[in-house]
Formats: C-alpha cells, sequence, structure tokens
C-alpha cells in the first residue's frame, strides 16, 4: 500500500513499488488528463506536476512518489482557470488536444523559471513535449500571452 | 472548360464503379439492393424517448434537451465542434444550448463529399459533363450509403446539408408553435434555442418537442444569405476547446466501465501474418495478470492495470511465421525500381501532346525521387473497449468507418454486422491510422474469449509502431526537356504501393481498378507544357500500405513540384513567375500570386538564404506554400512558411489557420526526419525517438492566408500538406545548391 495525494485528495494504492506514477492516476484512481503516449519520456502528454516540479509521471515509479503531493492539469488552476489555460483557450491552441495536458503544465513550470522567455526558451524548454498536430506555433503565441498576463512574475 | 488539358479524365476507384452502378463493392453493393430508401430513413427515430422529436437523422430534441449529431468523425481536425455548429447557424442555438454526439452507423450519413473526388474531371472543370458526372456519382453514393470520415470532406459534405438540417428544425419548430397558439409561422421567429411570439413570450424548443412529433417536417428550400451568418466565416471558439484545455475532455482511452479490464498484446511483427507458438511461462505470474489469450496473430494478456498487462505482454515469447513481404528494406526499393513495366501499370493518367518527341528537342533533365514508408502515430494510442454478450458485440472506439467497425469486428468473431453496436469516440489523433482496423479485430477476438466482461485494449506506443500500416513507399522517374526558356516536355512515372485501394480491400470491397490516389499530382497538373504524359505502376508484394494525411499526394506531390523546379532551373526562369505564367487556372494563379505577395518574393535572397515555392492541388484545394530557410553553423534552419489556400469559403477561420499551420508542420516535420524501415521482417522504428516528426525547435513561424475564389467549399485538413516538402527542398537548393530526391531529408543535409 503506498499513500499519495493528488490535487489536494490523500489516496491509497495498492500497485507494485515500480509501477509509474501515469499507470497509477489513470487506471487505479481515474485522473485521465495524463496521457499515456510513449512510456519513455519522448512525448511529455504524462506530464504532472510533482510538489510542484513538472515531471514526466511516466518514469516516476510509486515507490518514489509515495508521500509527495502530487498535481494534475485537473486542478493547476485551483479551482478556476490558470492564466496558461486562459491564454490557451483565447488562443485556440489545441487540435486533438491529447498532448495539451503535458504542454501547459510544461509551460506553467517554464514561466515559473522564466517568466519572460523568448521564443529561444520556449524551444529550449517545450521540445521535449510532442505534439503530432502541429500547434507549436500557437503554443508560443499562448505562452507569451500568458507571461503578459502574469505579469512576467 | 476551355483551357482545361483535353484528355483530363481519371477514372479513380470509384468512377466506373459509379458508372456502373456499384457492382464492385461488395459490402455496398448489398447495401445498393437494400430499399433506395435507406439513406432517407432517420435512424435517430428507432432510439427516441418519449415526447421527443427528430426531424432529419441530425437533430433530436427532448423535453430536457437538444443534441446534434455529429456524423464525421473528430480526430481533432475540429468537426467535433463545426458540425454542429453548422446546424446551429439555421437553427439559432447558442453554442451551450446543445449536446453533441457522434453518429453511429447508417446509411443516412451517406458521405456527399465524395462526389467530386469521385467523378472523373478535375476539380476545376466546370463542364456540364464534369456536373453530370458528380451527379452520377453522389446518386451512387446515396445508394451505397458509405459513412466515412476523410479525403478533407466533411465541410464539403456537410456545409449545405447540416444549415439544412437545422433549417427544417426550425421551421417545423416555428409551425408547431403556430399550430398551438393560433400566431401565422411567418409572424413568429426564433433566437437562442426558443420560438418568439409577436408579444415577445418565449416558447423554448424543447417545450415544443411533443408536439413537433406530430407533423410532418417543413420543407425548406432557402438557407441564410453569408450576410445572417453568426458562426460561419467568424473566429469562433471550437467547442471542445475547453475542455480540452481543463483535462475534462475524456477520449477513447480515458473511458471507463464497471468491471473493467485492461488487455494489451503482442503481435507478429510481420503484418499480417500469425503466431506459431508461445510460451507464457514468464508473463504468467506477474503482478496483475489474470490470463494470457492466443489470438490469430499474437496474445494477449488480460489484467487489471494496462501497465501491468503491457509488461507482461513483453514477456511472452512467440514464434511468429515469416513476413509475405521482403524482409529487408532494401530489398523494398529494388522490388520498386524493378516496378515501372507494363505489368505493374495502373494507369496512363494524360498523354498531351507528344512526348517522345519533344523530349528530344532542346536539353534532357532527368530524375528519381524516393518517398519512404512513414508512419501515422498519432499520440493517441490504438485501443478501444468491447464487451460481448450472448446479444452480440458492443464496441466503444474513435474511427472513422463505422461501418466497417461492425464489419471487421463481426466477421473476427463470427457475428453478423448488426450484431456489432458501435460507439464513436474523440480521438487524440488519427492523419489516416483509424482508418485502420487492426485494434478492432484484436479487440474482436480478445473480447469473444473474456465473455460478459468489458475489455479495454490498449497498445503499446512499440506495438503501435510495429503494427502501423505505412503511408506508400513511392520511386518517381521523371524526364523532361526545355528549350529557349520554356519547358516544353515532361514525362513523369510513379511506381507506389497502392494505399486507398489496399485499405479498400481491407474494408471488404475489394476494386480492381487503378489506385487513383496514384494519379494525384501528375494527373491534376494545371502547367501548361504542351507534350505531357503521367503513368502510375502498382507496386506489388511489399509491406501494406494505407492512407496517411493527404495519401498519394504527399510522394506525387513532392516528386512532381521539385522535379518541376529542376527544369524551371534548367530553363533560366524564377520558380514563382514560371509557375504564374505555366498555370492555366486563373484562379490557381491567384494562389500562387497570393502567396508571392505574402512573401514579397523579389527572386535570390544571397548570403546562405534561400527560398523554395510549390503548388498542389488535392482534394479540389489548391495550396501554394514558400518556404525561406538559411544555411547555419547547426545545419539548414527553416526560418518561415507563407500558405494561401483556395477552399471556396472558410467556414471557420480560427481552426482554418490552426489546421493549415498544422499540416506544414506535418508534411515539413516528415520529410525532414522521418521513414519506417523494415528488418527481419518488422519495422525498425518503435518510438518517437526513432520517428518524431517535427519538434517545437524545428517550427518556422507559418503565415497564411485563406482565399475563396473557387465555386465551391473546400476542404483543408490534408492538402497543405503536399506542397510542404517540395517547397523545403526547392528552398534547400536555393540556399546550398543542392537538390534533395529523397525523403527523410536527414538522411542528405543536417537541419538545426
Amino acid at each position: 500500500m503506498f499513500e499519495l495525494t493528488v490535487n489536494g485528495t490523500k489516496h491509497q494504492v495498492d500497485v507494485v513499488p515500480e509501477m509509474p506514477l501515469l499507470w497509477v492516476l489513470r487506471d487505479e484512481l481515474g485522473i485521465t488528463s495524463p496521457k499515456y503516449g510513449c512510456g519513455i519520456a519522448q512525448c511529455g502528454a504524462c506530464t504532472v506536476q510533482i510538489d510542484g516540479a513538472a515531471v514526466r509521471s511516466c518514469q516516476a515509479r510509486m515507490a518514489d512518489v509515495a508521500g509527495k503531493a502530487i498535481t494534475t492539469l485537473e486542478a493547476v488552476g485551483n479551482g478556476k482557470l490558470h492564466p496558461v489555460q486562459e491564454a490557451w483557450i483565447e488562443h485556440q491552441v489545441p487540435q486533438c488536444g491529447y498532448c495539451q495536458a503535458g504542454q501547459i503544465i510544461q509551460a506553467i513550470a517554464l514561466l515559473k523559471t522564466i517568466p519572460k522567455p523568448s521564443d529561444k526558451d520556449i524551444d529550449v524548454v517545450m521540445s521535449g513535449n510532442l505534439c503530432r498536430c502541429g500547434t507549436y506555433e500557437r503554443i508560443r503565441g499562448a505562452i507569451h500571452a500568458a507571461a503578459e498576463k502574469m505579469g512576467g512574475k | 472548360m476551355a483551357d482545361m488539358p483535353t484528355l483530363s479524365r481519371r477514372t479513380f476507384v470509384f468512377a466506373s464503379v459509379a458508372a456502373a452502378g456499384g457492382v464492385a463493392f461488395g459490402q455496398y453493393a448489398r447495401a445498393q439492393q437494400a430499399p433506395a430508401s435507406a439513406a432517407a430513413t432517420n435512424p435517430l427515430t428507432a432510439d427516441l424517448g418519449p415526447n421527443s422529436v427528430t426531424f432529419n437523422p441530425w437533430v433530436e430534441i427532448s423535453p430536457q434537451k437538444i443534441t446534434l449529431i455529429a456524423q464525421h468523425a473528430d480526430k481533432g481536425q475540429g468537426v467535433g465542434s463545426i458540425q454542429p455548429l453548422m446546424i446551429a447557424e439555421e437553427l439559432d442555438l447558442e453554442p451551450n444550448q446543445f449536446e453533441i454526439r457522434f453518429a453511429g452507423p447508417s446509411p443516412a450519413y451517406f458521405n456527399t463529399g465524395f462526389s467530386h473526388e469521385l467523378a472523373p474531371f478535375m476539380a476545376p472543370d466546370r463542364s456540364p459533363e464534369a456536373e453530370k458526372a458528380r451527379a452520377a456519382a453522389l446518386e451512387w453514393l446515396r445508394k451505397a450509403g458509405l459513412q466515412m470520415t476523410g479525403g478533407s470532406s466533411a465541410i464539403p459534405d456537410t456545409f449545405d446539408k447540416l444549415r439544412m438540417a437545422g433549417a427544417v428544425a426550425r421551421e417545423t419548430l416555428k409551425a408547431t408553435a403556430a399550430r398551438r397558439t393560433g400566431i401565422a409561422a411567418a409572424d413568429l421567429r426564433t433566437e437562442a434555442g426558443n420560438v418568439i411570439l409577436p408579444n415577445g413570450t418565449k416558447i423554448p424548443y424543447v417545450a415544443l418537442a411533443a408536439d413537433a412529433a406530430k407533423i410532418t417536417p417543413v420543407a425548406v428550400t432557402k438557407l441564410r444569405e453569408p450576410s445572417q451568418w453568426r458562426f460561419i466565416g467568424k473566429p469562433m471558439e471550437r467547442l471542445d476547446i475547453r475542455s480540452k484545455v481543463t483535462g475534462e475532455m475524456k477520449f477513447g482511452i480515458d473511458r471507463k466501465m464497471d468491471g473493467m479490464v485492461y488487455a494489451a498484446v503482442q503481435l507478429n511483427p510481420n503484418k499480417g501474418q500469425p503466431i506459431v507458438s508461445f510460451d507464457a511461462s514468464k508473463a504468467q505470474s506477474m503482478p496483475g495478470v489474470r490470463k494470457i489469450l492466443k489470438i490469430s496473430n499474437g496474445i494477449a494478456v488480460i489484467a487489471t492495470n494496462s501497465w501491468y498487462a503491457m509488461q507482461a505482454a513483453e514477456r511472452v515469447d512467440c514464434v511468429w511465421a515469416p513476413s509475405k513481404y521482403p524482409a529487408e528494406q532494401a530489398e523494398h526499393w529494388k522490388v520498386a525500381a524493378s516496378s515501372f513495366v507494363p505489368q505493374f501499370l495502373g494507369k496512363e493518367w494524360r498523354n498531351d501532346g507528344d512526348v517522345d518527341a519533344g523530349l528530344k528537342e532542346g536539353t534532357l533533365i532527368e530524375a528519381e525521387y524516393r518517398a519512404p514508408y512513414v508512419g501515422h502515430q498519432p499520440l493517441e494510442p490504438l485501443n478501444g473497449i468491447g464487451i460481448v454478450t450472448d446479444k452480440g458485440m458492443e464496441i466503444w472506439v474513435g474511427h472513422q468507418t463505422p461501418q466497417s467497425v461492425q464489419a471487421i469486428a463481426a466477421t473476427a468473431i463470427g457475428l453478423k454486422p448488426e450484431q456489432v453496436t458501435f460507439h464513436n469516440e474523440w480521438m487524440g489523433g488519427s492523419f489516416g491510422h483509424r482508418l485502420e482496423f487492426e485494434n478492432v479485430r484484436v479487440l474482436a477476438e480478445i473480447v469473444n474469449q473474456m465473455r460478459g466482461i468489458p475489455v479495454k485494449l490498449i497498445f503499446s506506443r512499440e506495438e503501435d509502431f510495429r503494427q502501423d500500416i505505412p503511408r506508400q513507399i513511392a520511386m518517381g522517374k521523371y524526364r523532361g526537356s526545355v528549350k529557349d526558356g520554356r519547358i516544353v516536355a515532361a514525362d513523369f512515372q510513379v511506381a507506389a504501393t497502392a494505399p486507398f485501394k489496399e485499405l479498400l480491400a481491407r474494408m471488404g470491397t475489394p476494386t480492381k481498378d487503378p489506385d487513383g490516389q496514384l494519379a494525384v499530382g501528375i494527373w491534376n497538373l494545371y502547367y501548361d507544357i504542351p507534350n505531357y504524359r503521367a503513368k502510375s505502376f502498382e507496386i506489388q508484394g511489399l509491406s501494406p500500405s494505407t492512407t496517411w494525411r493527404s495519401v498519394g499526394a504527399s510522394a506525387n506531390g513532392f516528386f512532381t513540384e521539385s522535379f518541376i523546379d529542376e527544369l524551371i532551373h534548367a530553363a533560366g526562369l524564377d520558380p514563382l513567375r514560371a509557375r504564374i505564367e505555366m498555370c492555366k487556372i486563373p484562379i490557381y494563379r491567384k494562389v500562387l500570386e497570393t502567396v508571392g505577395k505574402m512573401a514579397d518574393w523579389k527572386g535570390p535572397l544571397g548570403r546562405g538564404k534561400g527560398r523554395g515555392v510549390a503548388f498542389v492541388e488535392s482534394f479540389g484545394t489548391a495550396v501554394a506554400e514558400i518556404v525561406e530557410v538559411s544555411m547555419t553553423d547547426a545545419g539548414i534552419k527553416i526560418d518561415k512558411v507563407w500558405v494561401a489556400a483556395d477552399v471556396g469559403t472558410v467556414v471557420d477561420p480560427v481552426n482554418f489557420e490552426n489546421l493549415v499551420q498544422g499540416g506544414v508542420v506535418w508534411g515539413l516535420g516528415h520529410a525532414m526526419n522521418c521513414e519506417l524501415t523494415y528488418a527481419k521482417g518488422g519495422v525498425q522504428q518503435t518510438n518517437y525517438h526513432h520517428h518524431e516528426g517535427m519538434r517545437m525547435y524545428q517550427c518556422p513561424v507559418i503565415e497564411v492566408r485563406g482565399l475563396e475564389n473557387d465555386y465551391t467549399v473546400r476542404g483543408i485538413g490534408e492538402p497543405p500538406v503536399p506542397p510542404a516538402a517540395p517547397a523545403l527542398a526547392n528552398a534547400i537548393f536555393a540556399a546550398t545548391g543542392k537538390r534533395i530526391r529523397e525523403m527523410p531529408f536527414n538522411k542528405f543535409i543536417d537541419f538545426v
């Protein structure tokens, strides 16, 4: 049995210690915004926040994340839309949308460390998040807009 | 039309069928024997609740809610949003006043949008003969009842009929209110889900449902003028955007059922071949494993969590039957190269003037082009949920051809198609992948062995790569001659596996007609070249192949527009100006002129920079692109792309721009970075680090302009793809002098 806190709620899960967090969230807890895309940290669709840091949940073993606070896209705005989500809607970023949970969480992490990122900063940080529909330009635009909304803080 | 080439007929796979009345279409020929009224029967009637009404297959109103049916499947292209909004345009609903449901299988949802593609006339041809052929194709489609999302046809199919569906519902609700109130329908109006009386009293549509069911739907002859449109052509928020940004959207892979178990598979990497034997001793005792099943081409592990299932599936040792196609990639290319012979001729699509004589004039240019197998690999892997009971099978899976899902699943487990109940799902991409059936067939076999228990099947990414039926492999043998600053003759030959013909065969509707997709990009060439010949050859005995976003044009467009660039260069002409001057269709010339203006094209840039242009019409939509690159110490950098596309009417402008940008990224990324190669009968690329398309750091700024000069509304999902690769190759040539004739380009040049 492991205990973990997801979006503020405590859960007990009975899985093997090697099971990556992604499958705990999706199949054990029914939290489906983190997506399975590649399973080897090549696509970023499974990105969640673990103690505030953006992490590929397909690579985080249950034994290593037990007891930590996990936040998924469902809760990044604390009950309202996060400015990054607002920007994502205004720029109509998604097509299929499957990668976008990961993109948004990665973008939030980017803006935390670089409040006013350049295109180059965005390229460096966001290139680990694959989008097969090709929404990259809108992602760039939305990140700049979110930086603006957040006042560069 | 006067300036069309005289030998302009093509025989698309459907064309002779349409003329002959459907004899070559197994499954759909049977549909034809059904009463001709099948397409006129409203499938919503069967499950209609009490006091509810349905006016047509797209609108259903109960006392509680309004439901609009999305006929075309949504794989990210936005039709789950724009289809109901086109109904709402005429029905006077606001975007938050209805629920959206995907259509079940029914001939009522036959795709009228294929009528242009099926008629053997080029897209800009408006001659009476062409229109007559399109009308005949439409009648054939009505009888066949073929329901399919694909071929960039969703908007051409639904633009009129969904607005009409909304208008009929509106007028019938008004007639119902007129009966109830005694006020003439002409004095009533509608707004935001209400019929409004002259005194301002509002009657909600839902309050009229029961009475509306008692009257015959009112015939409507006229749709609203564009000046009255509230949604169409205006920037609007896609109805699925918010749920995709908050994480609420449930894709097929996210659905959960009570008592559900998970399945993962290991399938024969030699596509289409069975399993011989297996040893599951290592997997059996792994955590979470419930059961290990044999299926026709592999094994399935049933477990309590999809990760347990995937881990165990990998640990089963399987012995596979060997491949029927060559095991090694080099052999595939050898077979391709030897296919330019009469016995493999698909069709001679064009033969204008005297090509052999023309080739003897002036300077002869010859080149060979190649396009490899490529994967689809949408980010949501193949999956599905199924359950088999005594009544039959129920399946939840995102798919583009509902009727074929029924047929494939039924055939796999000895049911009749009507015993399979199909529910569509929101899809995390497709690009052609969700037109195929690997997950459907495998899921049917699994749930048939797990009767009464719902099973969610998820392909691991590696399994998805290994089972992905790729884009066709293609070679082009191109010759041309130039003299006195103009192209005198051109002779284009393409040999490729036949993607659409193979898909039709897998759907159970084989045809002997040549694959019309292999004509796109060589048949519909609009340049004034006096002596022109185009032939396709269909390679036999290689890997299966299928439709990959833009299909035939994805390879042929690259070959043709690169080689046209070679001829223009040899003739000493400017790549853009020469194309504009050679282009015989006035509205297409405008597309080229527009993209030139957008980019402020003034000829060579120099200083390590280069621009390339390409123009391809596919699925009736003309698209021109200019790519600008620069040479840097780290390799070629794509600085900017300009795109002009003529779709007649831009229906959903924000989404239009997004789709065009995505199409360019798709076309460029795969041309630069991707191929699938075979070794020992299986593909060697098994995850995104082997086949990543394009990532953010390579993505240029992409400026888009939609034109509305075409006489009919066109699709935009696929047409931006084909010009991207040749425009990039031509830009690289302009910058470096190096001509790249084979994809992926990164085998020949470094990119940033």
